[in-house]
């Protein structure tokens, strides 16, 4: 019976539109998978010998920490890690047991790369222990500890995805535990890593995880064997309409009906909710560049870098994919009464607005001298004058369908991912870098700011030249356009 | 209104459409009956420059669509359900419709005062968005969403489908009473015989992308499509391919 489900499983990858699109892609991805893999694995042969060489015992010092190690991990499958889907529907009516086919997608999670990725770490540590003359038996304890817990997670994640306060809860827990282990407190680090320890030190503490993970997986399997009805987990979720007045944008004429629409769309959707948040996260990204926290990134030309990043969290998050966005209803938006023109103005706007936003949210980074926030001005002039116009450029090149109410593809859209939108993405990023280099090498860092500016205000002006241009690739791309959104 | 001068479509050397003229004067209501894969659906989405034909073109009033956006603001239709938001509510559905027409709230609302029978207490004020409505009710919702702006034409792909009975019962009556406007050209496609020959003024026919009838509505137009399909049935089998 497992063979029939691999076999649909099967067909329905390598059946899928998103599969046919390009060879290029599968092997980039690929790349990125061996990019994480290798980085798992050096840092899981190396971390040994650094820890060592800073006076401290490895062993102990990684177990202090690994308490923080699951909790990310858990909150990274949270976000990332995609549930378990068959197409169940249709297996109900065919004469496949409901155990069968809870199996099977529980199996199809403990091959997931959030769990395999585990191993390319803990098996070089543990590899390198053996080799340092650490105990044998109890390395092995450890690491089997350390694998159980991994599957706890994973099995935890497909419960917990149904409730969203209880990870927030989970966050803000551990979020309170480091900020008391960073201000002196209370350390919760020497209680886990005293049983992380205990792994290792005696032969049966590995066995804690071990009940807890197969608990886990029992209530799991409970629960969803419930909700293999129609009525129940299959049901898809009817929310209540929230009605807004958004009268107030009005004062926009005949842009108001697009940007009405747009802010529905964004409060009202998980997928580009998540756009949004990925938005405020950029305005940390600084952070790394302005504080000195890692050193390749200390130099004035990654400082413009980041505050491309900084300002334009909304233009990569959301901007990127217009007119994806729209995806679902584009027969719709092209047989109504309206003009590219007006819908591209609205998209524009938005992106202006969050753009202007984002480099308001960013004064803080003040702190760091003016040269820090002076980057992310320049930066958020740059993304409004030309990078907005790249990005509804590339958009009319990108033919993925948003499925938006979904959320779990915000980092695995290959699909989004074309050779055409990679070129466009490069100007978005070098050409400030290069313009900046030029002013900077010539008189100093003030002048390249003031390039990069003038860069963006130049292209400001260019925009009506720019947007007929838009709206004629629009035009030319429409049927294929079309065409794509209707492959699910 | 509508003219289809040579218009093919093929796709990877397989024609489904092929029209070599076929004229639908204004105020007329015109029904396009057909078996799976007969080509309505790509008859309609060509008409509403969804996708582009092969050879031909299809002038929509005094432009031709492919070459023209000006019949989209005469023109208004409902083929399926990516023509629904599925985020916003019904009411916020019409507004927006109604203001990409020029309609404020007051007049959408005095439109859809008229069709609170046809609603059946099922779709305004229920606070619910689109995508949670049942397909019926998405349907009824995209048909009054047509006629927000009095367009000159009108175009609905399978009006009927997934409607109940009393509301079909209702959408006749709604066809209807268009159809008695001068100014206005419906075109209805359906499965549905009996609705086609009550609603429609005139019949056409096709087969594999191929006009076979074209008929003018008599009391006699149902018996003879009906022993058209009859007949027709053994060749429809060979065509298993399922149109949505």
């Amino acid at each position: 019976m497992f063979k029939h489900f691999i076999n649909l499983e099967w067909k329905s990858f390598f059946r899928s539109a998103s599969f046919q699109t390009s060879l290029a892609i599968k092997i980039l991805m690929g790349l990125g998978a061996l990019y994480f893999i290798s980085i798992f694995a050096g840092a899981g042969g190396l971390l040994f010998f650094g820890l060592e060489k800073a006076g401290l015992e490895p062993l102990q010092t990684v177990n202090q920490y690994l308490i923080y190690y699951m909790v990310v991990d858990l909150l990274a499958r949270y976000f990332l890690q995609k549930m378990p889907i068959i197409n169940i529907k249709q297996l109900l009516l065919l004469p496949f047991e409901k155990s069968k086919i809870v199996k099977f997608g529980f199996g199809k999670t403990a091959l997931s790369f959030f769990n395999l990725v585990h191993p390319f770490f803990f098996i070089p540590f543990s590899v390198v222990l053996l080799a340092q003359g650490y105990d044998p038996l109890g390395v092995i304890c450890w690491h089997l500890g350390i694998m159980c817990l991994i599957y706890f997670n994973n099995f935890l994640n497909v419960i917990l995805n149904d409730v969203t306060g209880l990870i927030v809860a989970v966050a803000a827990i551990f979020g309170g535990f480091a900020a008391m282990q960073y201000y002196e407190i209370f350390d919760i680090t020497q209680y886990t890593g005293a049983f992380f320890q205990g792994m290792y030190e005696t032969y049966w503490m590995w066995l804690l995880p071990l009940l807890a993970a197969a608990i886990i997986i029992k209530i799991a399997y409970d629960y969803f064997i419930k909700l293999l009805y129609l009525d129940a987990g299959l049901a898809s979720k009817a929310q209540v309409a929230s009605t807004e007045n958004l009268d107030w944008l009005d004062r926009f004429g005949k842009l108001s009906t697009f940007l009405k629409n747009d802010i529905k769309l964004i409060k009202r959707n998980k997928r580009s909710k998540t756009a949004v948040i990925m938005s405020v996260v950029f305005l940390f990204y600084g952070l790394l560049f302005f504080t000195g926290a890692v050193e390749t990134y200390d130099n004035n030309f990654m400082k413009i870098f980041a505050g491309i990043f900084v300002s334009g969290g909304f233009l990569f998050s959301f901007g990127q994919f217009v007119p994806s966005w729209d995806s679902s209803y584009y027969s719709l938006m092209m047989t109504q009464n309206l003009s590219y023109r007006e819908y591209l103005d609205s998209k524009w706007w938005l992106i202006v607005i969050a753009t202007c936003v984002s480099v308001i949210l960013a004064l803080p980074y003040f702190y760091f001298g003016w040269q820090a926030y002076a980057a992310v001005l320049v930066g958020g002039i740059f993304n409004i004058g030309v990078n907005s116009h790249v990005v509804l450029l590339g958009g009319a090149y990108i033919k993925t369908p948003i499925d938006l109410t979904s959320n779990k593809k915000a980092f695995g859209d290959k699909q989004a991912f074309n050779m055409k939108t990679m070129l466009l993405s490069i100007p978005k990023l070098l050409l400030p870098i290069i313009v900046y280099a030029i002013g900077h090498l010539i008189v100093g860092p003030w002048l390249g700011y003031v390039l990069v500016a003038l860069a963006g205000v130049l292209g400001f002006a260019f925009k009506n030249a720019v947007f007929k241009k838009i709206e004629k690739i629009y035009k030319t791309e429409k049927y294929s356009t079309l065409q794509a959104y209707k492959q699910k | 209104m509508i003219t289809i001068e040579n218009l093919t479509k093929a796709y990877n050397g397989v024609t489904v459409l092929e029209l070599d003229h076929l004229e639908i004067p204004k105020g007329q209501a015109f029904g396009l009956v057909g078996n799976n894969g007969a080509g309505k659906t790509t008859l309609f989405s060509s008409l509403l420059d969804l996708i582009q034909p092969t050879t031909g073109f299809i002038k929509n009033g005094e432009v031709k669509v492919h070459e023209s956006e000006a019949w989209k603001a005469y023109t208004s239709s409902f083929v399926d359900e990516s023509f629904l938001i599925g985020y916003l509510t019904a009411e916020e559905y019409f507004y927006f419709i109604g203001d990409l027409r020029g309609q404020n709230k007051a007049d959408v609302n005095e439109l859809l005062a008229g069709f609170e029978d046809f609603f059946n207490d099922e779709i305004l004020g229920k606070r619910k968005y689109l995508r949670d409505l049942s397909k019926g009710n998405q349907k009824k919702v995209g048909i009054v969403a047509t006629l927000i702006g009095s367009p000159e034409v009108i175009i609905l792909d399978e009006p009927f489908a997934n409607l109940d009975p009393t509301t079909q019962f209702r959408l006749k009556g709604i066809i209807k009473e268009l159809a008695k406007d001068e100014n206005v050209t419906v075109l209805v496609s359906s499965h549905d015989l009996m609705h086609v020959t009550e609603v429609c003024s005139r019949i056409v026919v096709l087969e594999k992308g191929k006009q076979v009838r074209d008929i003018i509505t008599s009391p006699a137009t149902l018996k003879e499509l009906e022993h058209y399909f009859s007949g027709a049935e053994a060749a429809a089998a060979v065509l298993e391919e399922e149109e949505e």
